[in-house]
């Protein structure tokens, strides 16, 4: 009975964390319409710097242009959409420490799994639908031929791809808990980081040694393989069960990581009265 | 019984940030060897100036502020080892009236109510009621927190503490940077609470007729140390007032400067 009584609350709370951030983001609907078009125009530069390629000359005589702004384009939107997610989690974050009501939060019966994981999901439910409309617009403007692609096997990597990012997302909203001035900025320096090792624009071999490494250990190098084998080549789900499988493992990892990292920064936040805005 | 909180030896100092790094300032003690016992259903006074260790006491009880030394126990759960048993138990008003500004006072008070799983469909009717009773206009409940003025954010605040019918209400500073009318009405709810045994308070507050008024017991903080704990009539035994008391037991005047509050 108790423990029913305890999942019941904490389902509730971990709606109340979604329902939250959608009553924020509707306050802020023409920002939306702002944002929406900021990220269109990220992934058409990088549309057009594919098709600019021909054009300048590069790529020599099996240069594909299509396939290139195929490449180019499927690391743009994945790009679009894990950085959203990074974002979105850490702005969350922020938001409640410039509000105050982190502490609220800390102080409510609500387990802290509940709290981020609401904040997660909040956060790729809005990342995958502004991502989708980038995708509808960015396939009409390119004529992109997806005859040969397996769009469900690339949605089921996706679909595996989101573990491990919520994991990433967790250790980003750390952040901003540490700091809340500097701790949002610093998600971008991060970004930046996760772009370069991943392999987003270019194949990771063009990398030097280190870095390559680095790009090794991150989940979004293995999300990108996935689905532009499955969106280029056709590549089936089943071909793709070694990737999937990592990409869970890679999550079983980075989530209770994230989450053990989050209680130290909340217990150090605890132990030197960070967490208070004033009085 | 077990008493609503027990504390015995508290100590809370921090560290003073700015200057060089090797010119380590002696870190400031918010809380000094704090000993206490709030029986349950009263209503409990702390008063202090402003930096006496109010907010640090009621953030250790809050399980937001993890105590250097000494423990602290609410309904008998340990503020350190057991915060899960005593988050079930409390809720707080504090100074600033924190909300998410962009969302109505129904949204915050909604959000607030599924954190405690306390939603049912009576819900917008119980926090209609409850606003009522604290005089806010049931037209302010569906208009963005940032319209509101202070007063009203205050009241929406004590709203929501009221709203998950805690046994412990915290409470620092609440009338606050509230008018006078708003004020009235604020201490007006708090004295209808004293008396109920379901609910023990402690009424942290800068504000010497508000502790003698409200309170069952006060006691007297300056620089996190207890000058005084004890009814407000044996204070004021022999014709004096709570500001003679403290001057008597401090040695300097009580300025009832109030806390700074963001706008």
């Amino acid at each position: 009975m108790i423990a029913s009584d305890s999942i019941r609350l904490q389902a509730g709370a971990l709606y109340g964390f979604i329902e939250r951030q959608k009553n924020l983001y509707k306050r802020y609907w023409a920002w939306e319409v702002v944002w929406f078009v900021y990220s269109l125009v990220g992934v058409l530069s990088i549309g057009y710097l594919a098709s600019g390629l021909e054009a300048l000359g590069g790529g020599g005589a099996h240069f594909d242009v299509r396939s290139t702004e195929l490449y180019l384009l499927a690391g743009a939107l994945l790009w679009s959409y894990l950085s959203l997610v990074f974002m979105e989690v850490a702005v969350a974050i922020a938001w409640e420490r410039w509000e105050g009501t982190i502490e609220y939060t800390f102080m409510a019966p609500v387990r802290r799994v509940t709290h981020l994981l609401g904040i997660c999901t909040f956060a790729l439910i809005y990342a995958t639908v502004r991502s989708a409309l980038v995708a509808l617009v960015v396939v009409g403007l390119f004529h992109l031929d997806l005859s040969h692609a397996d769009l469900g096997s690339a949605f089921v990597i996706l679909l595996a791809s989101t573990v491990p990012l919520v994991g990433l997302g967790i250790f980003t909203s750390i952040l901003p808990l540490l700091s809340p001035e500097k701790g949002e900025q610093m998600t971008f320096a991060v970004q930046g980081m996760i772009l370069l090792v991943s392999g987003v624009y270019y194949p990771l071999s063009v990398l030097p040694g280190p870095l390559r490494l680095l790009g090794a250990v991150s989940p979004l190098t293995y999300t990108l393989q996935g689905v532009r084998a499955c969106l280029l080549q056709g590549s089936h789900v089943a071909a793709q069960l070694p990737v999937i499988g990592l990409l869970l493992a890679m999550g079983a990892v980075l989530i209770p990581a994230g989450l053990a990292t989050f209680g130290l920064a909340e217990r150090r936040a605890k132990r030197l009265g960070l967490l208070k805005r004033s009085g | 019984m077990t008493p609503a909180i027990e504390a015995k030896n508290l100590t809370k100092a921090f560290r003073q940030t700015g200057g060089l790094p090797w010119k380590r300032r002696e870190p400031k003690r918010a809380v000094d060897d704090v000993s206490l016992r709030v029986e349950r259903g009263s209503v409990v006074a702390v008063l202090g100036p402003n930096g006496s260790g109010k907010s640090s006491l009621v953030r250790i009880f809050s399980t937001l502020l993890v105590p250097d030394a000494g423990w602290a126990r609410v309904f008998g759960h340990d503020v350190v080892r057991q915060p899960g048993a005593v988050r079930r138990h409390l809720n707080r008003v504090s100074v600033e009236a924190s909300f998410f500004k962009e969302m109505s006072p129904w949204e915050n008070m909604l959000y607030a109510a599924r954190l405690y799983g306390d939603v049912s469909g009576r819900l917008r009717p119980r926090v209609e009621e409850l606003l009522d009773s604290l005089g806010l206009q049931r037209d302010a409940l569906d208009r963005p927190m940032k319209q509101l003025s202070r007063g009203q954010q205050q009241k929406v605040a004590i709203a929501r503490s009221f709203l998950t019918s805690p046994s412990l209400l915290l409470m620092d500073e609440p009338t606050t940077g509230l008018d006078p009318r708003s004020k009235r009405e604020v201490q007006h709810v708090l004295r209808e609470l004293r008396g109920r045994e379901d609910v023990t308070v402690l009424l942290c507050t800068h504000d010497l007729e508000e502790a003698e008024e409200l309170a069952d017991r006060v006691m007297i903080l300056d620089q996190g140390r207890v000058l005084a704990d004890a009814p407000p009539d044996q204070l004021k035994a022999g014709g004096r007032t709570l500001e003679d008391v403290f001057f008597a037991l401090s040695g300097k005047e009580y300025e009832a400067e109030p806390e700074e509050v963001p706008a």
